[in-house]
Protein backbone atom coordinates (compact mmCIF):
# COMPACT_ATOMS: atom_id res chain seq x y z
CA UNK A 1 0.00 0.00 0.00
CA UNK A 2 2.91 2.52 -1.11
CA UNK A 3 -0.15 5.32 -1.93
CA UNK A 4 -1.48 5.11 1.59
CA UNK A 5 1.82 5.75 3.09
CA UNK A 6 2.95 8.29 1.03
CA UNK A 7 -0.95 10.26 1.37
CA UNK A 8 0.18 9.63 5.46
CA UNK A 9 3.14 10.87 4.73
CA UNK A 10 2.45 14.34 2.91
CA UNK A 11 -0.66 14.26 5.31
CA UNK A 12 2.29 14.56 8.54
CA UNK A 13 4.30 16.85 6.70
CA UNK A 14 1.50 19.64 6.31
CA UNK A 15 0.85 19.20 10.19
CA UNK A 16 4.74 19.31 10.59
CA UNK A 17 5.23 22.78 8.56
CA UNK A 18 2.24 24.27 11.14
CA UNK A 19 3.70 23.02 13.93
CA UNK A 20 7.82 24.47 12.67
CA UNK A 21 5.95 27.58 12.30
CA UNK A 22 4.57 27.60 15.57
CA UNK A 23 7.35 26.80 17.62
CA UNK A 24 9.97 29.00 15.56
CA UNK A 25 7.59 32.14 15.70
CA UNK A 26 7.08 31.16 19.98
CA UNK A 27 10.81 30.62 20.03
CA UNK A 28 11.30 34.30 18.47
CA UNK A 29 8.10 35.58 20.47
CA UNK A 30 9.98 34.51 23.82
CA UNK A 31 13.49 35.58 23.21
CA UNK A 32 11.95 38.98 22.60
CA UNK A 33 13.29 39.18 18.64
CA UNK A 34 9.92 39.84 17.34
CA UNK A 35 8.97 43.46 17.06
CA UNK A 36 4.96 44.12 18.16
CA UNK A 37 4.50 45.15 14.76
CA UNK A 38 4.68 41.47 13.51
CA UNK A 39 3.37 40.33 16.93
CA UNK A 40 0.15 41.54 16.17
CA UNK A 41 0.29 40.16 12.43
CA UNK A 42 0.65 35.79 13.99
CA UNK A 43 -3.13 35.75 14.30
CA UNK A 44 -4.23 37.68 11.02
CA UNK A 45 -2.01 34.94 8.86
CA UNK A 46 -3.30 31.89 10.91
CA UNK A 47 -6.92 33.04 10.43
CA UNK A 48 -5.80 33.53 6.58
CA UNK A 49 -4.29 30.36 6.44
CA UNK A 50 -7.66 28.79 8.00
CA UNK A 51 -9.67 30.93 5.49
CA UNK A 52 -7.39 29.65 2.43
CA UNK A 53 -7.98 25.84 3.40
CA UNK A 54 -11.74 26.33 3.73
CA UNK A 55 -11.74 27.76 0.24
CA UNK A 56 -9.56 25.40 -1.53
CA UNK A 57 -12.02 22.77 0.10
CA UNK A 58 -14.43 25.13 -2.08
CA UNK A 59 -12.66 25.63 -5.05
CA UNK A 60 -10.33 22.59 -5.04
CA UNK A 61 -11.95 19.87 -3.99
CA UNK A 62 -15.16 20.35 -4.88
CA UNK A 63 -14.74 22.63 -7.82
CA UNK A 64 -16.91 25.61 -7.78
CA UNK A 65 -15.56 28.59 -7.61
CA UNK A 66 -16.63 30.97 -4.63
CA UNK A 67 -15.87 34.59 -4.19
CA UNK A 68 -17.84 35.14 -1.65
CA UNK A 69 -16.35 33.32 1.46
CA UNK A 70 -15.48 36.13 3.63
CA UNK A 71 -19.18 36.58 3.84
CA UNK A 72 -19.06 33.31 5.94
CA UNK A 73 -16.29 34.59 7.86
CA UNK A 74 -18.02 37.74 8.81
CA UNK A 75 -21.36 35.62 9.60
CA UNK A 76 -19.22 33.29 12.10
CA UNK A 77 -17.28 36.67 13.84
CA UNK A 78 -20.33 38.58 14.48
CA UNK A 79 -22.57 35.62 15.84
CA UNK A 80 -19.51 34.28 18.20
CA UNK A 81 -19.13 38.19 19.17
CA UNK A 82 -22.64 38.62 20.10
CA UNK A 83 -22.60 35.72 22.30
CA UNK A 84 -18.90 36.89 23.85
CA UNK A 85 -20.17 39.87 24.67
CA UNK A 86 -23.51 38.94 26.38
CA UNK A 87 -21.02 36.50 28.35
CA UNK A 88 -18.44 38.78 28.42
CA UNK A 89 -19.26 38.93 32.67
CA UNK A 90 -20.47 35.32 33.47
CA UNK A 91 -18.49 32.67 31.86
CA UNK A 92 -14.91 31.95 32.33
CA UNK A 93 -12.83 33.15 29.32
CA UNK A 94 -11.97 29.65 28.20
CA UNK A 95 -15.40 28.01 28.28
CA UNK A 96 -16.30 31.50 26.65
CA UNK A 97 -14.20 30.70 24.06
CA UNK A 98 -14.61 27.34 23.49
CA UNK A 99 -18.81 28.22 23.27
CA UNK A 100 -17.87 31.38 21.15
CA UNK A 101 -15.99 28.48 18.39
CA UNK A 102 -19.60 26.29 18.06
CA UNK A 103 -21.94 29.29 17.78
CA UNK A 104 -19.27 30.95 15.33
CA UNK A 105 -19.17 27.44 13.14
CA UNK A 106 -22.37 26.71 13.28
CA UNK A 107 -24.00 29.80 12.30
CA UNK A 108 -21.54 29.76 9.38
CA UNK A 109 -22.03 26.48 8.69
CA UNK A 110 -26.46 26.86 8.15
CA UNK A 111 -26.08 30.08 6.27
CA UNK A 112 -23.74 28.06 4.09
CA UNK A 113 -26.51 24.99 3.79
CA UNK A 114 -29.20 28.10 3.26
CA UNK A 115 -26.84 29.76 0.35
CA UNK A 116 -25.82 26.27 -0.96
CA UNK A 117 -29.24 25.48 -1.80
CA UNK A 118 -29.88 28.67 -4.82
CA UNK A 119 -26.50 28.68 -5.03
CA UNK A 120 -25.34 25.53 -5.84
CA UNK A 121 -27.88 25.12 -8.76
CA UNK A 122 -25.79 27.58 -10.16
CA UNK A 123 -22.49 26.30 -12.65
CA UNK A 124 -19.14 28.35 -13.15
CA UNK A 125 -19.22 31.92 -14.06
CA UNK A 126 -23.04 32.52 -12.66
CA UNK A 127 -22.05 30.63 -9.35
CA UNK A 128 -18.81 32.63 -8.84
CA UNK A 129 -21.39 35.91 -9.33
CA UNK A 130 -24.32 34.64 -6.86
CA UNK A 131 -21.51 33.86 -4.36
CA UNK A 132 -19.90 36.82 -4.69
CA UNK A 133 -23.56 38.71 -4.46
CA UNK A 134 -24.70 36.80 -0.89
CA UNK A 135 -21.03 38.03 0.66
CA UNK A 136 -21.85 41.33 -0.37
CA UNK A 137 -25.32 41.35 1.31
CA UNK A 138 -24.04 39.87 4.50
CA UNK A 139 -21.28 42.56 4.92
CA UNK A 140 -23.99 45.03 3.94
CA UNK A 141 -26.96 43.34 6.16
CA UNK A 142 -24.97 43.53 9.45
CA UNK A 143 -23.78 46.88 8.63
CA UNK A 144 -27.20 48.36 8.84
CA UNK A 145 -28.93 46.38 11.77
CA UNK A 146 -29.02 47.63 15.01
CA UNK A 147 -29.36 45.05 18.33
CA UNK A 148 -29.71 45.67 21.77
CA UNK A 149 -30.67 43.45 24.61
CA UNK A 150 -32.67 44.35 27.46
CA UNK A 151 -34.56 42.65 30.56
CA UNK A 152 -37.63 42.29 27.88
CA UNK A 153 -35.49 40.66 25.76
CA UNK A 154 -34.19 40.95 22.10
CA UNK A 155 -34.78 44.07 20.03
CA UNK A 156 -33.74 44.81 16.40
CA UNK A 157 -34.02 48.15 14.32
CA UNK A 158 -32.75 48.72 10.74
CA UNK A 159 -32.52 52.91 11.72
CA UNK A 160 -30.89 53.61 14.98
CA UNK A 161 -30.00 52.95 18.15
CA UNK A 162 -33.21 54.88 19.59
CA UNK A 163 -35.41 52.69 17.82
CA UNK A 164 -34.72 49.90 19.67
CA UNK A 165 -36.91 51.34 22.07
CA UNK A 166 -34.82 50.17 25.02
CA UNK A 167 -35.52 49.80 28.83
CA UNK A 168 -32.81 52.30 30.31
CA UNK A 169 -30.70 49.06 31.33
CA UNK A 170 -30.48 47.90 27.95
CA UNK A 171 -27.20 47.31 26.14
CA UNK A 172 -26.43 47.71 22.29
CA UNK A 173 -24.85 44.64 21.19
CA UNK A 174 -24.91 45.50 17.34
CA UNK A 175 -24.68 49.57 16.63
CA UNK A 176 -25.07 49.47 12.84
CA UNK A 177 -22.11 50.73 10.91
CA UNK A 178 -20.04 50.70 14.33
CA UNK A 179 -20.32 47.01 14.70
CA UNK A 180 -19.51 45.78 18.16
CA UNK A 181 -17.29 46.66 20.36
CA UNK A 182 -16.20 45.86 23.83
CA UNK A 183 -15.52 42.18 22.82
CA UNK A 184 -12.77 40.32 25.13
CA UNK A 185 -9.57 39.36 23.16
CA UNK A 186 -9.26 36.09 24.36
CA UNK A 187 -7.74 34.66 20.91
CA UNK A 188 -3.94 34.16 20.90
CA UNK A 189 -1.43 32.60 18.62
CA UNK A 190 -1.37 28.80 19.87
CA UNK A 191 -5.13 28.62 19.84
CA UNK A 192 -5.11 30.11 16.54
CA UNK A 193 -2.26 27.33 15.22
CA UNK A 194 -4.76 24.81 16.93
CA UNK A 195 -7.63 25.72 14.86
CA UNK A 196 -5.86 26.01 11.97
CA UNK A 197 -4.45 22.25 12.67
CA UNK A 198 -8.08 20.96 13.36
CA UNK A 199 -9.15 22.78 10.33
CA UNK A 200 -6.61 20.97 8.10
CA UNK A 201 -7.05 17.48 9.64
CA UNK A 202 -11.25 17.59 9.05
CA UNK A 203 -10.21 18.49 5.27
CA UNK A 204 -7.15 16.02 4.61
CA UNK A 205 -9.37 13.27 6.74
CA UNK A 206 -12.46 13.87 4.25
CA UNK A 207 -10.43 13.77 1.01
CA UNK A 208 -8.75 10.58 1.78
CA UNK A 209 -12.77 8.99 2.80
CA UNK A 210 -15.56 7.78 0.98
CA UNK A 211 -17.75 11.07 1.22
CA UNK A 212 -14.42 12.95 -0.22
CA UNK A 213 -13.89 11.04 -3.19
CA UNK A 214 -17.38 10.95 -3.79
CA UNK A 215 -16.98 15.07 -3.79
CA UNK A 216 -13.69 14.87 -6.09
CA UNK A 217 -16.15 12.83 -8.33
CA UNK A 218 -18.54 15.17 -8.68
CA UNK A 219 -16.26 18.06 -9.36
CA UNK A 220 -14.22 16.33 -12.26
CA UNK A 221 -17.55 14.58 -13.81
CA UNK A 222 -20.83 15.22 -12.62
CA UNK A 223 -22.09 13.53 -15.31
CA UNK A 224 -20.44 10.32 -14.28
CA UNK A 225 -20.79 10.11 -10.68
CA UNK A 226 -24.59 10.38 -11.14
CA UNK A 227 -24.72 7.24 -13.26
CA UNK A 228 -22.20 5.73 -10.22
CA UNK A 229 -25.02 6.32 -8.16
CA UNK A 230 -23.59 9.49 -6.23
CA UNK A 231 -26.03 11.64 -5.06
CA UNK A 232 -24.50 15.02 -6.65
CA UNK A 233 -26.15 17.49 -5.05
CA UNK A 234 -25.83 16.13 -1.54
CA UNK A 235 -22.39 15.83 -1.67
CA UNK A 236 -21.95 19.45 -3.11
CA UNK A 237 -23.94 20.63 -0.19
CA UNK A 238 -21.99 18.84 2.14
CA UNK A 239 -18.59 20.13 1.11
CA UNK A 240 -20.23 23.71 0.63
CA UNK A 241 -21.22 23.58 3.99
CA UNK A 242 -18.18 22.09 5.60
CA UNK A 243 -16.54 24.65 3.54
CA UNK A 244 -18.57 27.64 5.00
CA UNK A 245 -18.24 26.22 8.70
CA UNK A 246 -14.23 26.81 8.44
CA UNK A 247 -14.63 29.41 7.23
CA UNK A 248 -16.96 30.64 10.26
CA UNK A 249 -14.10 29.33 12.72
CA UNK A 250 -11.57 31.79 11.15
CA UNK A 251 -14.02 34.76 11.87
CA UNK A 252 -14.31 33.17 15.71
CA UNK A 253 -10.91 34.43 15.53
CA UNK A 254 -11.04 37.35 13.85
CA UNK A 255 -13.72 39.06 16.44
CA UNK A 256 -11.46 37.59 19.46
CA UNK A 257 -8.22 38.95 18.45
CA UNK A 258 -10.04 42.52 18.17
CA UNK A 259 -12.05 44.77 20.52
CA UNK A 260 -14.09 46.20 18.17
CA UNK A 261 -15.38 44.19 15.64
CA UNK A 262 -17.23 46.33 12.00
CA UNK A 263 -18.15 45.05 9.12
CA UNK A 264 -15.73 46.69 6.54
CA UNK A 265 -14.77 46.09 3.25
CA UNK A 266 -10.74 45.93 3.86
CA UNK A 267 -12.08 42.70 5.45
CA UNK A 268 -14.94 41.30 4.56
CA UNK A 269 -15.91 43.10 1.37
CA UNK A 270 -14.88 41.27 -1.88
CA UNK A 271 -11.42 42.71 -2.39
CA UNK A 272 -10.62 40.23 0.76
CA UNK A 273 -12.59 37.16 -0.70
CA UNK A 274 -10.49 37.87 -3.81
CA UNK A 275 -7.12 38.16 -1.56
CA UNK A 276 -7.91 34.81 -0.40
CA UNK A 277 -8.51 33.06 -3.81
CA UNK A 278 -5.28 34.68 -4.70
CA UNK A 279 -4.07 32.61 -1.61
CA UNK A 280 -5.68 29.19 -2.95
CA UNK A 281 -4.74 29.76 -7.11
CA UNK A 282 -1.05 30.44 -5.89
CA UNK A 283 -1.04 27.34 -3.61
CA UNK A 284 -2.30 25.63 -5.89
CA UNK A 285 -5.96 24.66 -6.40
CA UNK A 286 -6.41 21.39 -4.69
CA UNK A 287 -3.01 21.73 -2.50
CA UNK A 288 -4.33 22.69 0.85
CA UNK A 289 -0.59 22.81 2.18
CA UNK A 290 0.25 25.09 -0.56
CA UNK A 291 -3.15 27.92 0.49
CA UNK A 292 -1.51 27.29 3.75
CA UNK A 293 2.21 28.54 3.00
CA UNK A 294 1.09 31.13 0.09
CA UNK A 295 -1.58 32.28 3.04
CA UNK A 296 1.60 32.76 5.35
CA UNK A 297 3.98 33.94 2.94
CA UNK A 298 1.40 36.30 1.00
CA UNK A 299 0.14 37.90 4.22
CA UNK A 300 3.38 38.85 6.25
CA UNK A 301 5.10 39.77 3.08
CA UNK A 302 3.20 43.14 2.47
CA UNK A 303 3.56 44.06 6.40
CA UNK A 304 6.97 42.83 6.56
CA UNK A 305 7.73 45.34 3.51
CA UNK A 306 6.03 48.51 4.79
CA UNK A 307 9.43 49.78 5.87
CA UNK A 308 10.07 50.56 1.26
CA UNK A 309 6.71 52.13 0.90
CA UNK A 310 6.15 52.81 -2.44
CA UNK A 311 7.91 49.20 -3.82
CA UNK A 312 5.83 47.45 -1.26
CA UNK A 313 3.26 46.42 -3.72
CA UNK A 314 6.22 46.25 -6.97
CA UNK A 315 7.86 43.62 -4.60
CA UNK A 316 4.73 41.91 -3.99
CA UNK A 317 3.56 40.87 -7.48
CA UNK A 318 7.23 39.90 -8.08
CA UNK A 319 6.37 37.62 -5.54
CA UNK A 320 3.18 36.57 -7.09
CA UNK A 321 4.33 35.83 -10.75
CA UNK A 322 7.20 34.09 -8.82
CA UNK A 323 4.83 31.33 -7.00
CA UNK A 324 2.72 31.33 -10.34
CA UNK A 325 5.83 30.18 -12.48
CA UNK A 326 7.42 28.29 -9.24
CA UNK A 327 3.26 26.36 -9.04
CA UNK A 328 2.71 25.96 -12.31
CA UNK A 329 5.33 26.44 -15.05
CA UNK A 330 6.20 22.94 -16.72
CA UNK A 331 9.83 23.58 -16.32
CA UNK A 332 9.89 24.88 -12.77
CA UNK A 333 7.75 21.07 -11.92
CA UNK A 334 10.31 18.94 -13.71
CA UNK A 335 13.19 21.21 -11.53
CA UNK A 336 11.05 20.57 -8.18
CA UNK A 337 10.61 16.99 -9.15
CA UNK A 338 14.29 16.63 -10.11
CA UNK A 339 15.06 18.18 -6.38
CA UNK A 340 12.84 15.62 -4.82
CA UNK A 341 14.16 13.16 -6.17
CA UNK A 342 17.78 14.05 -4.92
CA UNK A 343 16.64 14.32 -2.08
CA UNK A 344 14.72 11.23 -1.43
CA UNK A 345 17.74 8.78 -3.08
CA UNK A 346 20.45 10.59 -0.95
CA UNK A 347 17.61 9.66 2.20
CA UNK A 348 17.03 6.31 1.37
CA UNK B 1 -39.35 -13.34 -16.81
CA UNK B 2 -37.19 -11.23 -18.66
CA UNK B 3 -34.41 -9.19 -16.07
CA UNK B 4 -35.42 -5.77 -18.71
CA UNK B 5 -38.32 -5.39 -19.96
CA UNK B 6 -38.87 -2.47 -22.38
CA UNK B 7 -42.55 -1.68 -23.47
CA UNK B 8 -44.22 1.15 -25.76
CA UNK B 9 -41.54 3.39 -24.92
CA UNK B 10 -41.75 6.81 -26.39
CA UNK B 11 -39.91 10.23 -26.12
CA UNK B 12 -40.91 13.21 -28.01
CA UNK B 13 -38.84 16.10 -28.56
CA UNK B 14 -41.23 18.99 -29.65
CA UNK B 15 -42.53 17.38 -32.98
CA UNK B 16 -39.57 14.99 -33.21
CA UNK B 17 -40.66 11.63 -31.90
CA UNK B 18 -36.94 10.41 -31.26
CA UNK B 19 -37.95 7.18 -29.87
CA UNK B 20 -41.45 5.84 -31.02
CA UNK B 21 -43.32 2.42 -29.43
CA UNK B 22 -39.84 0.59 -28.37
CA UNK B 23 -40.11 -2.48 -27.31
CA UNK B 24 -37.23 -4.85 -25.80
CA UNK B 25 -36.26 -7.51 -23.60
CA UNK B 26 -33.13 -8.62 -22.24
CA UNK B 27 -33.13 -11.86 -20.76
CA UNK B 28 -30.30 -12.63 -17.51
CA UNK B 29 -26.78 -13.51 -18.91
CA UNK B 30 -27.70 -12.32 -22.75
CA UNK B 31 -25.12 -9.80 -24.74
CA UNK B 32 -27.74 -7.92 -26.33
CA UNK B 33 -26.78 -5.23 -29.41
CA UNK B 34 -28.70 -2.20 -30.06
CA UNK B 35 -27.65 -0.57 -33.63
CA UNK B 36 -28.93 1.61 -36.35
CA UNK B 37 -27.88 4.79 -38.54
CA UNK B 38 -26.89 7.54 -37.22
CA UNK B 39 -29.91 9.84 -35.11
CA UNK B 40 -31.77 6.94 -35.28
CA UNK B 41 -32.29 7.12 -31.29
CA UNK B 42 -29.68 4.66 -29.62
CA UNK B 43 -28.23 6.65 -27.46
CA UNK B 44 -31.65 8.28 -26.41
CA UNK B 45 -33.06 4.65 -25.46
CA UNK B 46 -29.75 4.67 -23.26
CA UNK B 47 -30.76 7.75 -21.94
CA UNK B 48 -34.72 6.89 -21.28
CA UNK B 49 -33.37 3.38 -19.18
CA UNK B 50 -30.81 5.77 -17.27
CA UNK B 51 -33.55 8.42 -15.93
CA UNK B 52 -31.74 10.74 -17.93
CA UNK B 53 -34.72 11.38 -19.71
CA UNK B 54 -38.19 10.81 -18.81
CA UNK B 55 -40.50 8.93 -21.50
CA UNK B 56 -43.76 10.60 -22.80
CA UNK B 57 -45.18 6.65 -22.87
CA UNK B 58 -44.15 3.43 -21.54
CA UNK B 59 -43.31 1.29 -18.99
CA UNK B 60 -39.67 0.04 -18.11
CA UNK B 61 -38.92 -2.71 -15.71
CA UNK B 62 -35.85 -3.81 -14.18
CA UNK B 63 -36.27 -7.57 -12.77
CA UNK B 64 -40.05 -6.66 -12.24
CA UNK B 65 -39.36 -3.47 -10.75
CA UNK B 66 -40.91 -0.38 -12.39
CA UNK B 67 -38.13 2.20 -12.63
CA UNK B 68 -39.68 4.40 -15.41
CA UNK B 69 -39.98 7.64 -13.06
CA UNK B 70 -37.21 6.77 -10.88
CA UNK B 71 -34.00 9.48 -11.21
CA UNK B 72 -30.23 8.45 -12.67
CA UNK B 73 -28.79 7.97 -9.08
CA UNK B 74 -32.05 5.31 -8.05
CA UNK B 75 -31.85 3.73 -11.25
CA UNK B 76 -27.78 3.40 -10.43
CA UNK B 77 -28.99 2.01 -7.56
CA UNK B 78 -32.23 -0.31 -8.95
CA UNK B 79 -29.11 -1.82 -10.87
CA UNK B 80 -28.16 -0.59 -14.12
CA UNK B 81 -24.63 0.80 -14.91
CA UNK B 82 -23.52 2.36 -17.76
CA UNK B 83 -20.48 3.77 -20.02
CA UNK B 84 -20.15 6.69 -22.11
CA UNK B 85 -19.80 7.55 -25.50
CA UNK B 86 -17.24 9.90 -25.10
CA UNK B 87 -15.28 8.65 -22.03
CA UNK B 88 -16.39 9.77 -18.97
CA UNK B 89 -14.16 9.43 -16.08
CA UNK B 90 -12.77 11.13 -12.86
CA UNK B 91 -9.51 12.38 -14.75
CA UNK B 92 -8.37 13.42 -11.76
CA UNK B 93 -8.14 11.09 -9.41
CA UNK B 94 -5.83 7.80 -9.31
CA UNK B 95 -7.44 4.35 -11.48
CA UNK B 96 -8.25 2.92 -7.75
CA UNK B 97 -9.70 5.93 -6.66
CA UNK B 98 -12.34 5.92 -9.58
CA UNK B 99 -13.27 2.11 -9.32
CA UNK B 100 -13.92 2.95 -4.93
CA UNK B 101 -16.41 5.71 -6.20
CA UNK B 102 -18.27 3.31 -7.39
CA UNK B 103 -18.28 1.34 -4.57
CA UNK B 104 -19.31 4.40 -2.87
CA UNK B 105 -22.84 2.96 -2.10
CA UNK B 106 -21.71 -0.48 -1.54
CA UNK B 107 -19.53 0.29 1.49
CA UNK B 108 -21.34 2.55 3.95
CA UNK B 109 -19.75 4.46 6.73
CA UNK B 110 -20.96 7.47 8.05
CA UNK B 111 -19.35 11.36 7.58
CA UNK B 112 -18.04 11.64 11.05
CA UNK B 113 -16.50 8.53 10.56
CA UNK B 114 -14.93 9.55 7.35
CA UNK B 115 -13.32 12.82 9.03
CA UNK B 116 -12.31 11.83 12.57
CA UNK B 117 -10.93 8.78 10.84
CA UNK B 118 -12.45 6.59 13.46
CA UNK B 119 -14.94 3.64 13.83
CA UNK B 120 -15.56 1.83 10.59
CA UNK B 121 -13.62 3.82 8.54
CA UNK B 122 -10.44 1.64 8.70
CA UNK B 123 -11.98 -1.80 8.38
CA UNK B 124 -14.49 -0.07 5.34
CA UNK B 125 -11.67 1.22 3.74
CA UNK B 126 -10.16 -2.08 3.88
CA UNK B 127 -12.70 -3.58 2.15
CA UNK B 128 -12.90 -1.22 -0.26
CA UNK B 129 -9.58 -1.43 -1.13
CA UNK B 130 -9.62 -5.53 -1.59
CA UNK B 131 -12.95 -5.14 -3.77
CA UNK B 132 -11.63 -2.60 -5.78
CA UNK B 133 -7.98 -4.37 -6.52
CA UNK B 134 -10.15 -7.12 -7.52
CA UNK B 135 -11.98 -5.52 -9.83
CA UNK B 136 -8.59 -3.83 -11.21
CA UNK B 137 -6.79 -7.15 -11.73
CA UNK B 138 -9.70 -8.85 -13.96
CA UNK B 139 -9.42 -5.79 -15.96
CA UNK B 140 -5.39 -5.90 -16.26
CA UNK B 141 -5.24 -2.57 -14.92
CA UNK B 142 -4.01 -3.52 -11.42
CA UNK B 143 -0.44 -2.55 -12.13
CA UNK B 144 -1.67 1.30 -12.67
CA UNK B 145 -3.52 1.65 -9.29
CA UNK B 146 -2.18 5.24 -8.50
CA UNK B 147 -1.81 6.22 -12.12
CA UNK B 148 -4.20 9.19 -12.80
CA UNK B 149 -7.26 8.14 -14.60
CA UNK B 150 -6.19 11.04 -17.67
CA UNK B 151 -2.79 9.68 -18.21
CA UNK B 152 -3.98 6.05 -19.03
CA UNK B 153 -3.61 5.09 -22.89
CA UNK B 154 -7.48 5.57 -24.42
CA UNK B 155 -7.70 1.12 -24.20
CA UNK B 156 -7.50 1.60 -20.35
CA UNK B 157 -9.53 4.28 -19.99
CA UNK B 158 -12.65 2.58 -21.28
CA UNK B 159 -11.60 -0.80 -19.25
CA UNK B 160 -11.11 1.07 -15.98
CA UNK B 161 -14.73 2.91 -17.14
CA UNK B 162 -16.31 -0.17 -17.38
CA UNK B 163 -14.63 -1.60 -14.14
CA UNK B 164 -16.35 1.24 -12.32
CA UNK B 165 -19.65 0.59 -14.37
CA UNK B 166 -19.04 -3.15 -13.00
CA UNK B 167 -18.07 -1.76 -8.95
CA UNK B 168 -21.85 -0.44 -8.57
CA UNK B 169 -22.52 -4.30 -8.77
CA UNK B 170 -25.41 -3.93 -11.44
CA UNK B 171 -27.42 -6.67 -12.74
CA UNK B 172 -27.31 -4.73 -16.37
CA UNK B 173 -24.22 -2.91 -18.13
CA UNK B 174 -25.07 -0.53 -20.60
CA UNK B 175 -22.50 -0.20 -23.09
CA UNK B 176 -22.31 3.18 -25.44
CA UNK B 177 -20.16 2.80 -28.26
CA UNK B 178 -17.29 0.96 -26.31
CA UNK B 179 -15.35 0.69 -29.57
CA UNK B 180 -15.53 4.15 -30.91
CA UNK B 181 -12.12 5.76 -31.91
CA UNK B 182 -10.63 2.31 -31.08
CA UNK B 183 -8.09 0.75 -33.57
CA UNK B 184 -8.51 -2.81 -34.71
CA UNK B 185 -6.50 -4.53 -31.91
CA UNK B 186 -7.84 -1.94 -29.01
CA UNK B 187 -11.24 -3.69 -30.54
CA UNK B 188 -10.04 -6.53 -30.33
CA UNK B 189 -9.10 -6.24 -26.80
CA UNK B 190 -12.42 -4.77 -25.82
CA UNK B 191 -14.28 -7.80 -27.16
CA UNK B 192 -11.88 -10.14 -24.80
CA UNK B 193 -12.64 -7.59 -21.77
CA UNK B 194 -16.54 -8.20 -22.66
CA UNK B 195 -16.06 -11.40 -22.92
CA UNK B 196 -14.41 -11.56 -19.44
CA UNK B 197 -17.07 -9.55 -18.28
CA UNK B 198 -19.91 -12.01 -18.70
CA UNK B 199 -17.84 -14.69 -17.62
CA UNK B 200 -16.64 -13.57 -14.45
CA UNK B 201 -19.64 -11.44 -13.14
CA UNK B 202 -22.33 -13.36 -14.98
CA UNK B 203 -23.34 -10.03 -16.27
CA UNK B 204 -26.33 -8.77 -18.70
CA UNK B 205 -25.14 -6.63 -21.32
CA UNK B 206 -26.96 -4.19 -23.73
CA UNK B 207 -24.46 -2.50 -26.21
CA UNK B 208 -24.72 0.25 -29.08
CA UNK B 209 -22.03 -0.21 -31.51
CA UNK B 210 -20.97 0.76 -34.87
CA UNK B 211 -18.51 -1.60 -35.28
CA UNK B 212 -20.10 -4.39 -36.76
CA UNK B 213 -17.40 -6.96 -36.47
CA UNK B 214 -17.70 -6.68 -32.79
CA UNK B 215 -21.52 -6.88 -32.85
CA UNK B 216 -21.52 -9.73 -35.08
CA UNK B 217 -18.68 -11.31 -33.53
CA UNK B 218 -20.20 -11.28 -29.59
CA UNK B 219 -24.03 -9.97 -29.75
CA UNK B 220 -26.49 -12.58 -29.51
CA UNK B 221 -29.36 -11.28 -30.11
CA UNK B 222 -29.73 -7.82 -32.16
CA UNK B 223 -32.59 -4.98 -32.10
CA UNK B 224 -32.07 -2.24 -35.50
CA UNK B 225 -33.24 1.34 -34.69
CA UNK B 226 -34.71 3.44 -37.63
CA UNK B 227 -36.16 6.75 -36.97
CA UNK B 228 -36.60 6.05 -33.46
CA UNK B 229 -38.42 3.06 -34.54
CA UNK B 230 -37.62 -0.47 -34.32
CA UNK B 231 -37.33 -2.07 -37.65
CA UNK B 232 -36.05 -5.46 -36.56
CA UNK B 233 -35.51 -7.41 -33.77
CA UNK B 234 -34.06 -11.19 -32.98
CA UNK B 235 -31.00 -13.52 -33.51
CA UNK B 236 -27.85 -11.58 -34.80
CA UNK B 237 -27.40 -13.85 -37.56
CA UNK B 238 -31.31 -13.57 -38.88
CA UNK B 239 -31.20 -10.15 -38.16
CA UNK B 240 -28.25 -9.30 -39.98
CA UNK B 241 -28.62 -11.06 -43.42
CA UNK B 242 -32.46 -9.17 -43.19
CA UNK B 243 -32.78 -7.37 -46.80
CA UNK B 244 -34.86 -4.20 -44.76
CA UNK B 245 -31.93 -3.77 -42.19
CA UNK B 246 -29.21 -4.08 -44.85
CA UNK B 247 -31.00 -1.08 -47.41
CA UNK B 248 -31.74 0.76 -43.76
CA UNK B 249 -28.35 0.62 -42.07
CA UNK B 250 -25.25 -1.52 -43.95
CA UNK B 251 -26.21 0.14 -47.49
CA UNK B 252 -26.79 -2.83 -50.00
Amino acid sequence: MTSKKKRIKDNLITYGIVIALYIVMEILLKTGNLSSHLKGLLVPMTYYAIIAVALNLCVGILGELSIGHCGFMCIGAFASAIFSKLTADTLPDGIRLFIAFIIGIAVAALFGFLIGIPVLRLKGDYLAIVTLAFGEIIKNVINAVYMGVDSKGVHFSLNNVMDLGMEPDGQVIINGAMGITGTPRTANFTIAIVVLLLSLFVVLNLMNSRDGRAIMAVRDNSIAAEASGINVTGYKMMAFTISAAIAGAAGVLFSHNITSLTATSQYFGYNASIMILVYVVLGGIGNIRGSVIAAAILYLLPEMLRGLNTYRMLIYSIVLIVMMLFNWAPAAIEWREKVVNRFVKRNA
Amino acid sequence: MSLLQVNNLSIAFGGLRAVDDFNLEIEKGELYGLIGPNGAGKTTVFNLLTGVYKPNEGIIRLDGEDITRKNTIEINHAGIARTFQNIRLFHQMSVIDNVKVGLTERFKYSGLEGVLHIGRYHSMEKAMDEEAMKLLKVFDLDMERDTLASNLPYGKQRKLEIARAMATSPKLLLLDEPAAGMNPNETAELMDTIALVRKEFDMTILLIEHDMKLVSGICEKLTVLNFGRVLKQGETKAVLSDLEVIAAYLGG
